[in-house]
């Protein structure tokens, strides 16, 4: 092995993994170093100030994880419901999910939130925010699942179908035993993505006052005037979430893989 | 076996792109072990086999199987229910990829015919050493080659003890190797006495294998009998002339 074979390399190759994880590590921790550096030339006790702060951190992770559960478990509902009245008979029930994949796909988040919290649960006197924030979250990530949802079905080659009506399944039991583990497999990878998505969406509910991760950051920031002891945590923070996720996805690509 | 179609009517489309590819065909025909439909592309033949199957609703006619009248044309329930007396195996096999081969026989018998995990993993080891494929039962339809899953598939047939069993061009997507491999396969299947209707382009093994051959053209039975009088002496010009044409190489 030479020295070169350890910084050139084909994109795709499999055989030299640990060349890469090397070079992952390394990055990361002079990535790490380099920000802690800087950070420690701040004036002493500049960390202590947040320090102090830790549980408002803490609390606003923790409701960011429980709004992203919540979200990731209601947003599939939807995306289900809506990928089924995509490939409904009935047309207005397609035309109606069409529309609200278009719509709510075609708006920035910051608008949605902004729209259907001021504008929609005002109206509707929906008082509770939290509540609010994850059926807001839910509709915009279940628009993006029922896409996703719609294509793992459509995969699904009609060969299939037949085969499953030869034999005598119920149009139950076709979706049960044949339909959904195939699409499963096809959609598994995207669908963590998107709940890395969700993860990273959260921060956005920040704007109508809920005290998750960024909100708590910022609360921190304005009350310290530490904005890097502030925020760094911050990013950490979300990392600590997607990175995980991103990682599962990868090796759930990988192992879900089958010819069909 | 005694097969009897009245006067069924099949067409797909409509308006001006209304295509008829079954046209009040009728059949009558008694055979002890093999059935063979023949005839050149577009005459109606594999629409015949998804009727007899239950899987195309015909526009009218009626099919009596052994004295007895299938439901073609009553409601999804009840035409189920008469598909799962029924074995197809499909030119492309068609197995579930995300199960293994044994798998893809047990679970139609768990499912549909009720029986239990025991029973049904009774069954379905019986009918695949009979096939020769027990030692291939925990690979995914992706390991096997093309007469493996041919296999099979023709297990996932045999073990809901299909009354009849109706092949779709079973060779067409095979390689001559593979396609020898099905072939001899289906001429086992005789000895098991399962009666067989075969829709195939493979005339010298239609010649082989079949009692009886139903000659189709246009959406209409041109010419039916026992296969070797067919084969030796067509009546119909038809018939004569595809044969001389397939036949010439």
């Amino acid at each position: 092995m030479n020295l070169l074979s350890l910084l050139i390399d084909q994109p795709g190759r499999k055989a030299a993994v640990w060349i890469r994880v090397v070079w992952m590590l390394l990055l990361a921790t002079l990535l790490c170093v380099g920000v802690m550096s800087w950070a420690a030339g701040f004036s002493r006790g500049s960390w202590e100030s947040v320090w102090k702060y830790r549980d408002v951190f803490w609390k606003g992770w923790a409701l960011t994880i429980v709004i992203s559960v919540l979200s990731l478990l209601l947003s599939t509902l939807i995306g289900i419901i809506v990928a089924l009245a995509r490939r409904s008979r009935i047309v207005p029930l397609r035309s109606a999910a069409l529309l609200y994949i278009d719509v709510v796909r075609g708006m920035p988040l910051l608008v949605l939130i902004l729209f259907l919290y001021y504008v929609v649960a005002n109206g509707m006197g929906l008082q509770d925010r939290l509540v609010a924030g994850i059926l807001i979250l839910s509709l915009f990530g279940g628009a993006y699942l029922a896409e996703m949802i719609r294509a793992g079905i459509e995969s699904i080659p009609a060969s299939q179908l037949e085969s499953a009506r030869a034999i005598g399944f119920t149009p139950w039991q076709t979706y049960r035993i044949v339909i959904v583990p195939q699409a499963l497999r096809q959609i598994l990878p995207p669908l963590t993505g998107q709940f890395a998505s969700l993860i990273k969406d959260s921060s956005l509910l920040s704007i109508i006052a809920i005290g998750e991760f960024t909100l708590a950051a910022q609360q921190v920031n304005s009350a310290t005037y530490r904005t890097l002891e502030s925020y760094l945590p911050l990013t950490l923070g979300y990392l600590a979430l997607t990175l995980p996720i991103s990682l599962l996805s990868k090796f759930l690509e990988q192992r879900l893989r089958y010819e069909s | 076996m005694k097969l009897e179609v009245l006067g069924i009517t099949k067409s797909f489309g409509s308006g001006t792109e209304c295509r008829r590819v079954l046209d009040d065909l009728s059949l009558s025909v008694e055979f002890p072990h093999v059935l063979a439909l023949l005839g050149p592309s577009g005459s109606g033949k594999s629409t015949l086999l998804r009727v007899i199957a239950g899987l195309e609703r015909p526009d009218a006619g009626s099919l009596i199987l052994d004295g007895k009248q299938a439901p073609l044309s009553e409601k999804e329930p009840i035409l189920r229910e008469y598909r799962r007396t029924l074995g197809v195996v499909f030119q492309a096999f068609n197995l579930f990829p995300h199960m293994t081969a044994f798998q893809n026989v047990t679970v139609p018998l768990i499912t549909v015919h009720g029986l239990d995990e025991r029973e049904a993993t009774q069954r379905t080891l019986e009918v695949m050493e009979r096939l020769g494929m027990a030692e291939h039962g925990q690979k995914y339809p992706a390991q096997l080659s093309g007469g493996q899953r041919q296999r099979v598939a023709i297990a996932r047939a045999l073990a809901s003890r299909s009354r009849f069993l109706l092949f779709d061009e079973p060779t067409s997507s095979l390689d001559p190797e593979m396609t020898a491999e099905v072939l001899m396969l289906i001429a086992e299947l005789k000895e098991i006495g399962t009666p067989i209707l075969l829709v195939t382009h493979e005339m010298g093994f239609a010649r082989k294998i079949a009692d009886q051959v139903a000659f189709l053209a246009a959406g209409r039975v041109v010419e039916q009998g026992a296969a070797v009088a067919f084969f030796n002496n067509p009546q119909s010009l038809v018939a004569q002339r595809f044969l001389a044409k397939v036949l010439a190489y």
